[in-house]
């Protein structure tokens, strides 16, 4: 292992985070305290209580992950997708670095930034609801594998994207429907059972219900369910990173 | 005897892109130890192609390349340590500071921190009062040199240098090739594409001719130069002349405009170069001379008439 590569890489994309903190953390701050505002605050206040929980305080696991899912795809898309762009990218190719130190470095980072950006958010929901973390352990767990899990899937977004609009389309037009839908602003009990069945096709629901479960034993699906669902596309995204190293997809040419 | 052996052995490599181009065509190639080996060839030639090769950058197609005995596939680790890279076009980090994007390249290649060499390095390259600047305030050529910097960070023992003085001013360009000198007496091997020749005329032992993914030559500077090197003699003539006399057929004079001058192309390499006969011919033939100089073909006469070749 070439640890000391993937030290760099990671300390380089962290020095990234730093070095563009507003729109790193500030940003999605300030939007989900909007997201209280709007629904917690103005919404919630007609609707009393969602499964024994008051609205706004329903909301947070799904505000958290909402943010955590965008922008674990966000960090490191980008990451990988500009290096490719400004051609800095020939240096990793020429480094004796193995792909999975490349995806360590890469994801590490990414994955970093996006669970202290959960963290802060859960803080900034703690002045708006009073909350309360039943398994803080389970908490961490979900939120580190979805962390993870969607930073893999930012850098497998990275490398397929040949240009600025390829970048953004996956989030906006795939992640950011699939999280509104997946249960974060609801239970899925609530929704017609026709629609609960399609929702449950949604990966999403599956992250939320688990992150939810954790905060206050309430879920749309068994925890055991969810961890599996989490773990699963997470292997699914192992499997698409190992083969565009394997055949140098986009990468080489 | 390890250090006879070449350092970068290249056999039967060959690349076609996925488009069908064959961008590389079966070459074979040594690289010896310690030596600055130069690469000529027109654009599109392939040289980028070969080194991209070399380095990890492009997949080969056929053949093999071992970097200091190691496969550059299967003990890739071992084969890119040794190498540092400076490619051709200008790619580096924006708002990186020029010391934190050399040290950055040091981590990448698994070598402990070194302030020391980083200095070292800087300071060589005339980028030291530089260091805290962001890179997307330097100028061309400084950014050029801050790529020869990364390439150096980790002490490679191979240092491939692909066009290194494009767009770079005369007063730099000299610079650089002290800096190269320097590293070749402490042992690094060198190979550098350029586009002046009187950069591998000036600086290289070994010269490769790459042509159309072919390697169409590989020769010692001076072996080159005398191989295929012309020699033109121009006699001034003390009056004019109008055309040459049929006396003279033989020798395939050129006659200047101005019908002052006389040019006689003779091969160096010939057993007989043909200068005594003629000059007793033109005396026999009335014609006095008033001066005469020689001059040899430049690599670039010789690289020219090489790639133009049918």
């Amino acid at each position: 292992m070439n640890w000391r590569a993937v030290q760099a890489i990671y300390l380089f994309e962290m020095a990234r985070t730093w070095r563009t903190l507003l729109q790193s953390i500030v940003s999605p701050v300030v939007s989900t305290s909007l997201y209280f505002v709007v629904f917690g605050a103005a919404i919630g206040s007609r609707i009393t209580e969602v499964d024994g929980v008051s609205y706004g305080t329903f909301i947070v696991p799904g505000l958290v992950m909402l943010s955590v899912l965008t922008q674990s795809i966000a960090n490191a898309s980008f990451g990988i997708y500009f290096p490719k762009f400004v051609g800095t990218i020939y240096e990793l190719l020429s480094a004796p670095v193995s792909y999975f130190e490349i995806v360590l470095g890469y994801v590490g980072a990414a994955a970093t930034k996006s669970i202290i950006l959960g963290l802060i958010i859960l803080a900034t929901a703690a002045l708006f609801v009073p909350l309360h973390i039943m398994h803080p352990w389970w908490m961490l767990t979900f939120l580190v594998l979805t962390a993870v899990t969607f930073s893999l899937f930012g850098f497998i977004i990275g490398i397929w994207a040949d240009g600025f609009e390829k970048l953004q389309m996956i989030p906006m037009l795939v992640v950011t429907p699939l999280t509104f839908l997946g249960g974060s602003f609801y239970s899925v009990n609530m929704l017609p059972s026709g629609w609960r069945t399609i929702t449950l096709l949604n990966p999403v629901v599956y992250l939320i219900s688990g992150f939810r479960w954790s905060f206050y034993e309430i879920a749309d699906v068994s925890v055991g369910l969810s961890l599996g669902m989490t773990l699963g596309f997470l292997a699914v995204c192992m499997v698409m990173v190992w083969w565009i190293f394997r055949t140098g997809y986009r990468l080489k040419n | 005897m390890l250090s006879m052996s070449p350092i970068i052995s290249v056999a039967n490599l060959s690349k076609t892109y996925g488009s069908g181009f064959k961008a590389l065509n079966g070459i074979n190639l040594d690289i010896r130890r310690g030596e600055i080996f130069a690469l000529l060839g027109p654009n599109g030639a392939g040289k980028t192609t070969l080194i991209s090769i070399i380095c990890g950058i492009a997949n080969l197609s056929e053949g093999r390349v071992t970097v200091d005995g190691h496969d550059i596939n299967k003990d890739y680790r071992a084969a890119r340590s040794l190498i540092g890279l400076v490619p051709q076009e200008l790619h580096t980090d924006a708002f990186e500071s020029v010391w934190a994007t050399v040290s950055f390249s040091r981590g990448l290649f698994g070598k402990p921190k070194n302030p020391a060499h980083i200095e070292k390095v800087l300071k060589d390259l005339s980028l030291w009062d530089k260091k805290d600047s962001k890179i997307v305030t330097l100028s061309g050529g400084m950014k050029r040199r801050v790529m020869i910097a990364k390439a150096l960070s980790h002490e490679p023992q191979i240092l491939f240098l692909d066009e290194p003085t494009a767009g770079v001013d005369v007063e730099l360009r000299k610079g650089m090739w002290e800096v190269v000198r320097t590293l070749q007496a402490s042992g690094v091997t060198i190979i550098l594409t350029t586009h002046y020749i009187e950069e591998a005329e000036e600086m290289a032992d070994r010269i490769g001719v790459i042509n159309k993914g072919e390697i169409i030559l590989v020769e010692d500077k001076a072996g080159l130069m005398q191989k295929l090197g012309k020699k033109h003699l121009k006699l001034y003539l003390q009056s004019k002349v109008e055309a040459i006399p049929e006396a003279l057929a033989a020798y395939n004079l050129e006659l200047s405009e101005d019908g002052r001058a006389v040019t006689y192309n003779y091969d160096t390499k010939g057993d007989r170069t043909g200068i005594t006969s003629l000059l007793s011919d033109l005396r026999n033939a009335g014609i006095r001379i008033s001066d005469l100089d020689t001059t040899q073909s430049s690599l670039e006469d010789i690289f020219v008439s090489l790639v133009r070749a049918p």
